[in-house]
This record gives structure tokens, C-alpha cells and sequence, in this order.
């Protein structure tokens, strides 16, 4: 008769379950790239916009359109109206600022300096023009534009959508399966029989891994072939990056799956657990902008840490070692959810 | 300690709390299954079989009282020794949908050091042909026959069973019947709950009703019957003559009751239902009684006294089954 493993049968129960599911493969797999496809072309590198300048119609209006179009590779965009519609066109957006030649010689701007375009608008104006007049600069200066692969928007999206995916991945696929397991009265019936608990808990943690990898890897490749975006550290770096932050929202998954009896608890503690660190930590835009007293507070999130982490060694080629920190803290916290799950796990 | 009973319970007490007060499942329950018995537990939605079993299971601990499953005791250090000889399936389980039936119950096979090969057992509960079929594809009595064969992979020296029928139709029934005959035909000890009387005559060979958490009467299926007095039970309906529906006025429980042979009356709806102990002689003088009672016979039918009747009788209660409440564990949720 064949040898039956028990470890080994409820881990191929959790994959076969996994990949027969279209939704769970969907969301896991799926959406994430979704998500880098739309985001990559929607915040795709532009050229840079032109300078939008209304001149009021009169003598000289000519002269200061012909003057910024002569200015070059600074990109103005310039038209002649009345001073009403000059006004109205400020007001609302359309143009960035408004000049007006005076009578005696020379200029006067009409700008909102609570916009960043109007501002720079009225540098870049000034400056052309005042070249133009024939103003030499006193010193001699150089600059150099870069667009660079590494530090695009899509670069600083990408490590952060890996770590989203991970902490999506550990709370739905160890917290809600097991919600559902109980729901179905399954994981009554599992304690029933004599499986140990200990085969059933490495086999939702063991089938998490397994599926963390290829999560990781479709995500890292779609992003290479679509948007160039590669990483600069070690691909084994990323992984055992990965995977530890993987573990920590696994163990925090069957923490919130700890007492849950309901499917509506558990997707109500799955969000309050996601959604300040979907806002918080750094996925989709840097969480330095918020005000640095919240710093050391977003920095315990264990997604910040994760993303911190990822975003190291995949943009800026951190070795593993310098991240230790982050790596130890994210195995804390999975460790401590995992441990008060147990202690307060309702088995059947 | 009396090792050759397959169950011993002794005072068995479960109390729940429920808001501020406290809900007794099961108050002061004896319980001894001889091994190789198939022993009935019956008694109606809410009488605390459930909870019964489910502590006999090990799955829940009783709030006072003794147990003993195959000689050992819950809670030290034998559970999985004693797991490792219980099949059991609960009132309701539902396995993953996309999972098959060969992969479920290889499942619960690998979880015994000995057991029947998962072939074999699917082949107990003639689920071969659906082998590679997921659960979510099968019908409410496959489903319940594939918990069946996750009860019996194990090989189970003591097989529990939670209401095995409830929600099936009378064909899925019967199969789940058959399963249970045949492993009981190989030695093994099986405890049931049901609140269908026909199916606790058909399986058991000893029966306890259970109501409010308590034992009310315990014995052979005939034993219980021939306590109520009576092993038959005539049913009729009758109308005064000529005026369309009024029962008639002299038709009454004393009068009945003071016919020959009878030994308890109850009336039913429109029906009275007379236990006797031999028709050939009440009938005759029923029909007598009637006709001076100028009342005209709708009905009349005789039949063996069920477990129901004894039921009716003990309670004052019928026992009737509440199927629209009880099978949403036969659904699924088919995918």
C-alpha cells in the first residue's frame, strides 16, 4: 500500500485549491500587474510641458512673442489676447502667466504664486526675455537633463506593488482561507481526525512560500520587459526579501484569522490591518511627505519596512546584510502574530 | 474501569452561556454502548444530541461528567491515540468545491497510520465513478457519502455519525443506510443521532431518546414499542352521518380509550390514533361503537407502532421533522 503523508497531502489539498480558484489567481497574480501596466503608462516619463504665456495685446506684444519664441529649447507656448481675456485665461488655468508690455519699455508679469507652473513660468519668462534685451550671464553655467531608468516614478511603483502583493498575499491566503475553513466547519472536522495542528499550519505557511515565488518572479519580469525596470541588486537578495516579508504577513494573516467566525470579521480586520499601510507605506508615492513626526510611527509598519526594504535592494542594489534590520523586524512581527495567534486560535 | 464498552458516560453535563443565562445542552446523560452495537441517539432538533456526540468526539469538553471512548479518557494524553480509531462525520462539513473526491479522501487517509486504501473506500460508498469529480459537482447524498468515506478511511473502531440523513431524499437515504449496514456487518461499533424514527428501527439495535438534554427511555427499538402497551396503532377519521364535517358529538378520548384492547389514545389533526395490543378486536368494536355514534368512517387505516409513537407518547410531543431548518449542510455551495 502507498505511504501517506499527511504534511505532504494537505499541502497539495492548499495548491490544487489555490490553483483551480480563477479569483484567487486572478488577485494574486493578476491584478498586481494590472496595476503596474496602468500605473507605468499613466505616470510614463512625458516630454517636458511648455510654458503656457498670454501677452496682452498692444505695441510691443510682437516683439515678446517673438522674443520667447527665438528663447529655444525652454518651450513656451505663446499667444497675443485682449487683457480681459488675458486675465481670464490666468484665472483659470489656461495660461500660466500674463505679460504685458508697458509703454515706457519693459514688462509687467500677472502670475499666481500659489501655483508651481505660474512660478516658474515667471522665472523662465523673465529670463528669456531678459536675455533677449541682452542681459549676459555673469558666470558661466552647464546643465544636464537626465531621465534615467531607476529613477522613474515606475521604479519607485514597483517594489511597492511587490510588497503590497506580498501583505495581500499573506492576509488572504493564510487568514482568509483558514476563516473559510472554519466557516465550512472543515477545520472542525480536520481536528476531529488525528491531524496533527502542526501539519495544518506549515501547510497554509508552506503553500504561502510556494506561492510567493512566482509572485515575485512575474512581477520583477513584467516590469523588466515592459518598463526596463531592473534590479540593481541581487535577484537571491530580492527573493529572501520577499519571502521574509512574505512569512511576517502570514503570520499576521492567522492572526486576524485567530477567533474570526464570520467571512465579514475577517475582511473587516484583513482592511483595518491593510489599509492604513496601503496609505502609509510608501507603496504609491513616498511616505517622507507626510509630516516627519509621523515617521517613526509609519517606519513600524511592517509593509514600510518591507518596501523600504525591497525598494534597497532592487533600486539601489543594497546587500542583504545592510538590511538586517528590516529583516529581523518584519521575522519579529511575523513570529509575535504567529505565537498570540496559537494562544488564542479557536480550533474548532 | 470498564474497559470492554465501547462508550461509557456517566453524568454528562453541558452548559452554554448564552447572553447572561446559562443554557443546559445536556443535563445528567448515562450513557454504555456495548462494542459492535450500532446504537441510536433520537430525539428532535434542540434535545442536545449534537452536543452530546461532539463531546463523546472530543471535540467539545463537558462541563462535568465522565467519559470514555474505547476504554480511554479525553484529556490525557491519548486524544490521538484515540482519534486514531474514530471515524466520524458531523452534521456538516463542507469541503473545498474544487478539490475531488480522490483528493479529499486520500486527504483524511493520510492521517491515519492504518486504514483501507482511498480506492477501497470510495468504493464502499459507491463514489469509484465519481472519483475525479470535484465536490462542488457532486449531489447532496455524494456529498454526504463522501463524509462518509472520510469517516471510514481510518478503518474506525468506532464510527459517530450526526444526523447522516438529515436533508437527503429517500433514495440517498437508503445508499447512506446500506454504507452504514455494511461497515456495521464488519464488527465496528457505531453511534448515531437522527430525528427520523424510521431510520434510528432500521439501523439500531439499541436506541435512547433523548429530549431537553436528558435520557427518557433507552432499549431495543421493540423494547421501547412494547412498552407503549401496544404494538399497533389504528388511525382512523370519522364525520357525524349525513352532516358535512362536525365530528361527532359522543366521540370522545374516554370513549375510546374503554374499547377492548386499547391501550392509549391521541388524537392528531382530524385523526384519532388508538394504540392496541390486538386489532382483530378492537377494530371490530370501533366500527360498532361508531355506528351507534351515527358517525360515518373517513379513514381507517392500522400499522406498527413506530419509535415515533413511543416519542409521542413519553413527550406528549410530536416529533416532526423540521427538514426545512436542518439541511443546509446537504447544499453546498455548489460552484
Amino acid at each position: 500500500m502507498a505511504n501517506f503523508h499527511p504534511l505532504k497531502e494537505l499541502l497539495l489539498c492548499r495548491i490544487r485549491a489555490f490553483y483551480r480558484e480563477p479569483d484567487a489567481v486572478f488577485w494574486t497574480y493578476g491584478f498586481p500587474l494590472i496595476l503596474i501596466v496602468g500605473l507605468g503608462i499613466a505616470f510614463r516619463t512625458k516630454p517636458p510641458e511648455r510654458i503656457r504665456v498670454d501677452i496682452v495685446a498692444g505695441a510691443g506684444a510682437e516683439a515678446v512673442q517673438a522674443a520667447l519664441a527665438d528663447a529655444g529649447s525652454s518651450g513656451f507656448a505663446a499667444a497675443i489676447h485682449a487683457e480681459a481675456e488675458c486675465r481670464q485665461r490666468l484665472r483659470r488655468g489656461h495660461a500660466d502667466i500674463v505679460v504685458t508690455p508697458e509703454v515706457g519699455g519693459g514688462w509687467s508679469y500677472r502670475f499666481d504664486p500659489t501655483r508651481p507652473e505660474s512660478v516658474l513660468a515667471k522665472a523662465e519668462v523673465d529670463d528669456a526675455l531678459q536675455r533677449a534685451a541682452g542681459r549676459v550671464d555673469v558666470v558661466a553655467t552647464r546643465a544636464h537633463a537626465v531621465t534615467e531608468p531607476g529613477s522613474r516614478y515606475i521604479d519607485f511603483l514597483v517594489p511597492g506593488l511587490l510588497g503590497m502583493n506580498l501583505m495581500g498575499g499573506g492576509l488572504w491566503g493564510v487568514g482568509f482561507v483558514t476563516v473559510d475553513m472554519r466557516v465550512r466547519k472543515l477545520l472542525k472536522r480536520l481536528m476531529a481526525s488525528p491531524m496533527q495542528r502542526r501539519d495544518l499550519l506549515l501547510s497554509l505557511f508552506g503553500g504561502r512560500m510556494l506561492f510567493t515565488l512566482p509572485e515575485i518572479g512575474i512581477l520583477l519580469l513584467l516590469a523588466a520587459l515592459l518598463f526596463h525596470v531592473h534590479v540593481a541588486g541581487s535577484i537571491l537578495a530580492t527573493i529572501v526579501v520577499g519571502v521574509v516579508g512574505a512569512m511576517s504577513f502570514a503570520g499576521l494573516g492567522l492572526l486576524v484569522a485567530a477567533r474570526a467566525e464570520r467571512i465579514e470579521t475577517v475582511m473587516g480586520l484583513m482592511n483595518a490591518v491593510m489599509l492604513p499601510m496601503w496609505l502609509l507605506s510608501g507603496v504609491f508615492f513616498s511616505y517622507e511627505r507626510f509630516p516627519a513626526v509621523f515617521h517613526p510611527f509609519i517606519r513600524a509598519l511592517p509593509l514600510t519596512q518591507l518596501n523600504d526594504a525591497l525598494r534597497a535592494v532592487i533600486l539601489d542594489g543594497a546587500s542583504l546584510g545592510s538590511q538586517w534590520f528590516a529583516l529581523l523586524y518584519l521575522l519579529a512581527v511575523g513570529a509575535v502574530s504567529f505565537g498570540l495567534a496559537l494562544r488564542w486560535f479557536k480550533w474548532v | 474501569m470498564t474497559a470492554d464498552l465501547a462508550i461509557r458516560c456517566r453524568d454528562l453535563r453541558k452548559t452554554y452561556l448564552a447572553g447572561k443565562s446559562a443554557v443546559e445542552a445536556v443535563c445528567g446523560l448515562d450513557l454504555s454502548v456495548e462494542p459492535g452495537a450500532c446504537f441510536g441517539l433520537l430525539g428532535p432538533n434542540g434535545a442536545g444530541k449534537t452536543t452530546t456526540i461532539e463531546i463523546l468526539e472530543g471535540i467539545l469538553a463537558p462541563t462535568s461528567g465522565e467519559v470514555e471512548v474505547l476504554g480511554m479518557r479525553w484529556g490525557t494524553g491519548r486524544d490521538q491515540q484515540i482519534r486514531r480509531r474514530l471515524g466520524i462525520t458531523l452534521q456538516e462539513t463542507r469541503f473545498d468545491d474544487k478539490l475531488t473526491v480522490r483528493e479529499i479522501v486520500t486527504l483524511f487517509r493520510s492521517f491515519y497510520p492504518d486504514g483501507q486504501s482511498p480506492e477501497a473506500t470510495m468504493a464502499a460508498v459507491e463514489l469509484t465513478e465519481k472519483a475525479t469529480a470535484r465536490v462542488g459537482r457532486l449531489s447532496g447524498g455524494q456529498k454526504q457519502r463522501l463524509a462518509l468515506a472520510c469517516g471510514l478511511v481510518g478503518n474506525p473502531a468506532l464510527l459517530f455519525l450526526d444526523e447522516p440523513t438529515t436533508g437527503l431524499d429517500p433514495q440517498s437515504r437508503r445508499e447512506v443506510w446500506k454504507i452504514v449496514r455494511a461497515h456495521q456487518a464488519r464488527g465496528a461499533t457505531t453511534l448515531l443521532t437522527t430525528h427520523y424514527m424510521h431510520e434510528a428501527e432500521v439501523l439500531c439495535d439499541r436506541v435512547a431518546i433523548v429530549d431537553h438534554g436528558r435520557i427518557i427511555a433507552e432499549g431495543t427499538p421493540a423494547d421501547l414499542i412494547a412498552r407503549l402497551g401496544g404494538e399497533h396503532v389504528v388511525e382512523f377519521a370519522a364525520n357525524a352521518t349525513g352532516d358535512g364535517g362536525a365530528a361527532p358529538a359522543a366521540l370522545d378520548e374516554a370513549a375510546l380509550a374503554a374499547l377492548p384492547s386499547v391501550t392509549a389514545v391521541r388524537r392528531e389533526r382530524d385523526a384519532w390514533l388508538l394504540t392496541v395490543h390486538h386489532p382483530h378486536v378492537a377494530i371490530p368494536e370501533l366500527l360498532r361503537r361508531l355506528a351507534g355514534w351515527q358517525a360515518e368512517l373517513n379513514r381507517l387505516t392500522t400499522r406498527h407502532a413506530s419509535l415515533e409513537d413511543v416519542f409521542v407518547a413519553l413527550t406528549g410531543r410530536t416529533l416532526d421533522a423540521d427538514d426545512a431548518t436542518a439541511d443546509s449542510s446537504a447544499q453546498g455551495t455548489g460552484a
